[in-house]
């Protein structure tokens, strides 16, 4: 049945997202044709998607600053309409992904599953499974009529397998007129530079949260985070207070991390932080409150206040 | 300056303090009860307000879809200084998925007439789909801008600060234009008295989906079907310590043992 599945796939300093590598492994698993679909320009990643399980690919070719929801998905209509339709097509659970998920899906009128960690095929019905209540129930759901099937994934909701294939050919799906709604375009892109490793690459992850009291303490998260060679992360409460930019926030709505060690300092645990970082494998909090959620989720738990706690664990860690 | 129409996508949610929690017939959400404003959506309103107000002139309107003709968390959008909703409320509806969802909204909005802009929240807090603002942009043919931080109108264009995942865009779009706000990008004002008590004669204008000829909805329309719901496989639960001034060496210990120090 999933004969040809499509990937939504992106590309960043010459290969392929860690999100798009996950992606068309998985596809691959699953589909006999695995097509990637690229926004903007291939031919510097097409090696990479190769690689890891893509037999095709479609790329729009350079968007002249249109945001990519109704562009690529204008592309992507173009090459159904055009007889090249797929049973599946997966989307990474991020800003692009979602935007041009949501056009296709009125395009096209079909629904959307969107925030799944699990898909499996089987016979005729594709099934996919999203974890809820923050990741204590998982809902499987499975779509009905005809396909194409939009699903997205949350990151990290498979792992990454370099099958070898070889570089496939680069077809060009050339986005159509777009009339009123190519009327957004970006002027300008502006990085907040991080230094040391990326939040969702780090092997340790230290997140600060509201128990720190006030903007100024988060200093202590970034210190030890440098002390463990590690990536300082917040949680939304602390994001939303304007403390820290939002490409630090871990959660539900910022970055899925499952870093070796995770050290949640002054956060509760709140759900919508929880989704985000479950999955690391050693969970390490440091909270006052004793009832506070987080402590249900962590290896190491330490009912303290993180303005004693911290300060003598940095000394303590940059005496070794 | 020119005037500013501005609609609002506002959600009624039940209360997250409280654990949410599915109905065993159908496993779709619970929302029957007291409904409450989506917090997320208060930016929204915020937003809407102090574009108007320093456009000076136009309105701020309201839609939103709920069961049982809930009107609780639309009141405190009123309060706050929106003049007008239109309530969309069908058993009917029951079980729509988020495609269907932005089809109701996207006619409820023309129910409103000319409009300048649509503003929603980026996702809600209970469903958290994620794909209604793009989806009703895509339905009423107009650009959309999601993930904004910043908004601003310079002129016949809007200027946003779109949040990536690096940093941010600065995005320019014609007019009209559908945009989704982040939190935390103001803060939402508290109702005054004087705006709770004028919230109560303020028009809200209950509608059906038959109403707004919007066809099939609910479980008929949603092309999906929940086949399980399980329990997740829990973490074990780890030691707990208190701390009385050497936790610290704990913690180190721990970290020792895993080999990342």
């Amino acid at each position: 049945m999933a004969s040809n599945i499509w990937v939504f796939a992106q590309g960043a300093e010459g290969s392929p997202t860690t999100a798009t590598q996950e992606l068309l492994t998985k596809a691959s698993s699953l589909g006999e044709s695995v097509t990637a679909f690229v926004a903007g320009d291939a031919a510097e990643f097409a090696a990479g998607l190769g690689e890891h399980g893509a037999t095709k690919i479609y790329a729009t070719g350079d968007l002249g600053g249109n945001l990519p929801g109704a562009a690529v998905a204008s592309a992507m209509k173009a090459v159904i309409d055009g007889g090249d339709a797929p049973d599946i097509i997966m989307f990474p659970q991020n800003y692009e992904g979602r935007d041009v998920m949501a056009r296709l899906s009125v395009k096209l009128d079909k629904t959307v599953l969107t925030n799944n960690t699990e898909i499996a095929v089987d016979g005729d019905q594709v099934k996919v499974t999203t974890p809820i209540f923050g990741g204590t129930k998982l809902v499987t759901t499975t779509f009905t009529g005809p396909g194409p099937y939009l699903v997205a994934f949350r990151p990290k909701s498979f792992p990454i397998e370099a099958a070898g294939g070889s570089a496939p050919e680069v077809v060009e799906a050339a986005v159509p007129d777009l009339g009123a709604t190519g009327g957004a375009t970006v002027e300008a892109v502006h990085v907040e530079e991080h230094s040391g490793p990326k939040l969702d690459e780090a092997n340790v992850v230290v997140s600060g949260g509201r128990g720190l009291g006030e903007a100024a303490k988060y200093e202590m998260i970034e210190s030890l985070a440098k002390a463990l060679k590690g990536a300082p992360g917040a949680s939304r409460a602390i994001v939303d207070a304007g403390w820290v930019p939002y490409s630090y926030q871990v959660g539900q709505t910022g970055k899925v991390v499952k870093p070796t060690v995770y050290i949640a300092a002054g956060i509760s645990g709140a759900t919508q932080h929880m989704v985000g970082m479950k999955g690391s494998k050693n969970i390490i909090a440091v909270n006052k409150d004793k009832e506070a959620p987080i402590f249900g989720v962590a290896d190491l738990g330490v009912v303290g206040d993180v303005h004693k706690v911290l300060p003598k664990l940095i000394e303590a860690l940059q005496a070794r | 300056m020119r005037a500013m129409n501005v609609i609002v996508c506002v959600k009624q949610i039940p209360d997250p303090a409280q654990p949410g929690e599915l109905d065993p017939s159908d496993n779709t959400l619970k929302r029957a009860g007291k409904l409450i404003l989506d917090e997320s959506d208060s930016y929204g309103v915020e937003m809407a307000l102090q574009l108007v107000g320093t456009a000076g002139g136009g309105e701020v309107s309201l839609v939103s879809m709920a069961p049982d003709g809930e009107t609780a968390g639309l009141r405190t959008a009123l309060a706050m200084g929106a003049a007008k909703a239109v309530l969309v409320s069908d058993p009917a509806l029951a079980g729509s998925d988020a495609l269907t969802t932005a089809k109701v909204l996207a006619e409820a909005s023309k129910r409103l007439g000319e409009v300048d802009l649509i503003i929603a929240g980026t996702e809600s807090s209970d469903g958290y789909t994620g794909t209604v603002p793009e989806q009703m942009a895509e339905l009423l043919g107009l650009p959309s801008v999601t993930f904004a931080k910043h908004i601003e109108v310079a002129g016949d264009a809007l200027k946003v600060q779109r949040q990536t995942e690096a940093g941010y865009d600065e995005v320019t779009s014609s007019l009209p234009a559908v945009v989704s706000v982040t939190a935390g990008v103001v803060e939402p004002r508290y109702p005054s008295f004087k705006g709770i008590m004028a919230a109560k004669s303020k028009p809200v204008d209950t509608v059906t989906a038959d109403d707004l000829g919007v066809d099939p909805v609910g479980w008929a329309g949603a092309g999906q079907e929940i086949v399980d719901v399980a329990d997740a496989p829990e973490r074990e639960a780890g030691e707990i310590i208190e701390d009385e001034g050497e936790a610290h060496l704990k913690i180190v210990e721990f970290l020792d043992k895993l080999k990342v120090i």
